[in-house]
């Protein structure tokens, strides 16, 4: 075995590691009833693969070859380990932990498994903070490290929510299946949820130095996607649509040195064409095949903006009307807010200061920054001054977004020297 | 990336244990032992001795005290450095380790460290 040939097989088994392991890890998962038990035994598949390829050439099909093998491994650890603690029983403080023995050799179905693996890390009893974590690492196969970094947090934090949702699964047996029909629709928005607030914490992140965190925008993307693929229907469609059609702008949503470019002064030929004209693609399906649920009618409503070709064209009347729709579906305060900011643009800030007024004085977001951004921007067009400060400076407090507060800074900059 | 996992014990009980006890604590650990060294993640793993030196500076000059640096019943008792694929990798291969299974009532446990290179991967 000379040197050179070693190096191109193990390039290859680095190419199909990349390619395969997550669909062969969700297989693996249903075939071994665990988590970390299947991490391990694809990981020693690999290494096996290392060694044998080389000499034995690299199998017609890779990743069933992985899956064979990983098995075989997999159901070996488990029979060692069951004698292992029947063996240190005595000792009374083994803690190793019960391995739930499942291992039905199935191989039909292999793409289900990614759909499995989905439902299994967005069940509804697992915590929310888990639910996008254990996403991200399962099913996307970012690293703890990476996802800490994406969500500005610890990795020791992230890896004990991951630990934790992992051994919630294993103790209380939860079953590694996509949910039956009649729960399916609950379940199925639970993961379009799941995928959406990824979106959103990198369509704007919840605190730090930079507005977009293009790779959680990217990661939730490919979720999306995998859906569609998995689960074809307009609601899946039109939640991809929407990713793709936010997504699309975000060359154009940040300046230079990082500051936040409102929609009305971004330079529309930095959006990204291709996105869009996928996104509306998507959403035109969606409508045909008849959807009118929340993420068809947000996607409608991004084609709209994404389609201007310049600030005056945007046809407001048919955003408003989208909002009409949409806020019926959902008539949380959040949803008639997005409404508020449609009014003002068909009827001018008056009109959406009167709404969002109105919502601000129920109380349920006198702390959501949005709506104070909101009035604070209608007063300014108003010309009413004082109360334009109130507000830039409350949404400035509640920001923990560094170019978002550089946003309201100069708001309050400009209002304050009389300009 | 590569991770250093620190075996802590309380050295005052694991000195206390008679050597019959001891050997038979060993025994066990092999088990153990065997299904970390499987994982093929180990890159180096070392047995410490107790006797601690500690050298720092005292008025610009290296001073050497008879004593570990921080004084406590809990001491690194030997360590191993792992390749994993990430944080949470890092633990599955250390919940493998005798200091995660047994040894409760010694104060044995492990604790896990990213090598500072794998930071800015």
């Amino acid at each position: 075995m000379d040197s050179e040939s070693e190096e191109t097989v193990r390039a290859r088994v680095d190419g199909i590691y990349r390619a395969e392991s997550r669909r062969a890890f969700a297989t693996l998962v249903r075939l071994l009833g665990d988590f970390d038990l299947a991490e391990e035994a694809l990981h020693e598949a690999f290494m096996a693969a290392l060694e044998q390829w080389p000499r034995e050439g690299i199998p017609n099909n890779p990743r069933a070859w992985l899956i064979t093998a990983a098995r075989f491994r997999g159901i070996d650890a488990m029979r060692r380990r069951r004698r292992l603690d029947s063996a240190t029983a005595e000792l009374g403080n083994v803690t190793m932990a019960a391995w739930p023995p499942r291992p039905t050799p199935d191989f039909e179905g292999l793409a289900d498994d990614q759909l499995r693996l989905l439902f299994t890390c967005c069940r509804p009893d697992l915590p929310a903070d888990a639910q996008s974590a254990l996403t991200l690492r399962e099913v996307c196969g970012l690293t703890t490290e990476e996802i800490a970094r994406a969500y500005l947090t610890r990795a020791p934090t992230i890896a004990q929510r991951i630990v934790r949702a992992k051994q919630r699964i294993r103790e209380e047996q939860i079953p590694y299946e996509v949910p039956g029909a009649a729960e399916l629709p609950a379940r199925r928005a639970l993961v379009m949820r799941v995928i959406y607030l990824v979106f959103n914490e990198g369509y704007s992140s919840s605190s730090g130095a930079e507005r977009i965190r293009v790779d959680l925008c990217e990661e939730a993307i490919r979720l999306a996607r995998l859906l569609t693929e998995l689960l074809p229907d307009p609601e899946t469609h039109g939640l991809l649509s929407l990713l793709l059609l936010q997504h699309a702008r975000r060359a154009a949503r940040t300046s230079a040195s990082g500051d936040i470019v409102l929609f009305a002064k971004q330079d529309r030929s930095l959006w990204d064409r291709e996105r869009i004209a996928e996104g509306t693609a998507f959403v035109e399906r969606a409508l045909k095949d008849g959807g009118s649920g929340p993420y068809v009618l947000q996607a409608a409503i991004a084609a709209i903006y994404a389609e201007s070709v310049d600030n005056g064209s945007i046809d407001w009347a048919q955003i408003v009307a989208l909002h009409d729709v949409l806020s019926r579906l959902d008539p949380s305060p959040v949803a008639r807010l997005a409404r508020a900011v449609a009014v003002a643009g068909r009827d001018g800030p008056e009109a959406g200061l009167v709404l969002v007024e109105a919502i601000l004085s129920g109380g349920e977001l006198a702390d959501y920054l949005p709506a104070h951004a909101a009035r604070a921007h209608f007063c300014q067009r108003l010309g009413r001054k004082d109360d334009a400060l109130v507000s830039y400076r409350r949404a400035f407090g509640l920001s923990q977004q560094e170019p978002e507060q550089r946003l309201f800074q100069r708001c309050i900059a400009e209002l304050e020297n009389g300009q | 990336m590569k991770y250093l996992c620190l075996l802590y014990g309380n050295q005052k009980k694991v000195s206390s244990l008679s050597k019959e006890q001891f050997t038979s604590l060993v025994e066990k650990c092999q088990v153990h032992d065997a299904e970390l060294q499987r994982t093929g993640a180990v890159r180096s793993v070392e047995s410490l001795e107790w006797d601690v030196t500690t050298v720092r500076p005292r008025n610009g000059k290296p001073t050497v005290v008879d004593g570990p640096f921080v004084e406590t019943r809990d001491v690194v008792g030997s360590f191993l450095v792992i390749e994993a694929r990430d944080l949470n990798d890092a633990i599955r291969i250390a919940s493998l380790h005798p200091a995660a299974n047994m040894g409760e009532d010694l104060g044995w446990g492990i604790e896990i460290r990213p090598i500072a290179d794998a930071c800015h991967q």
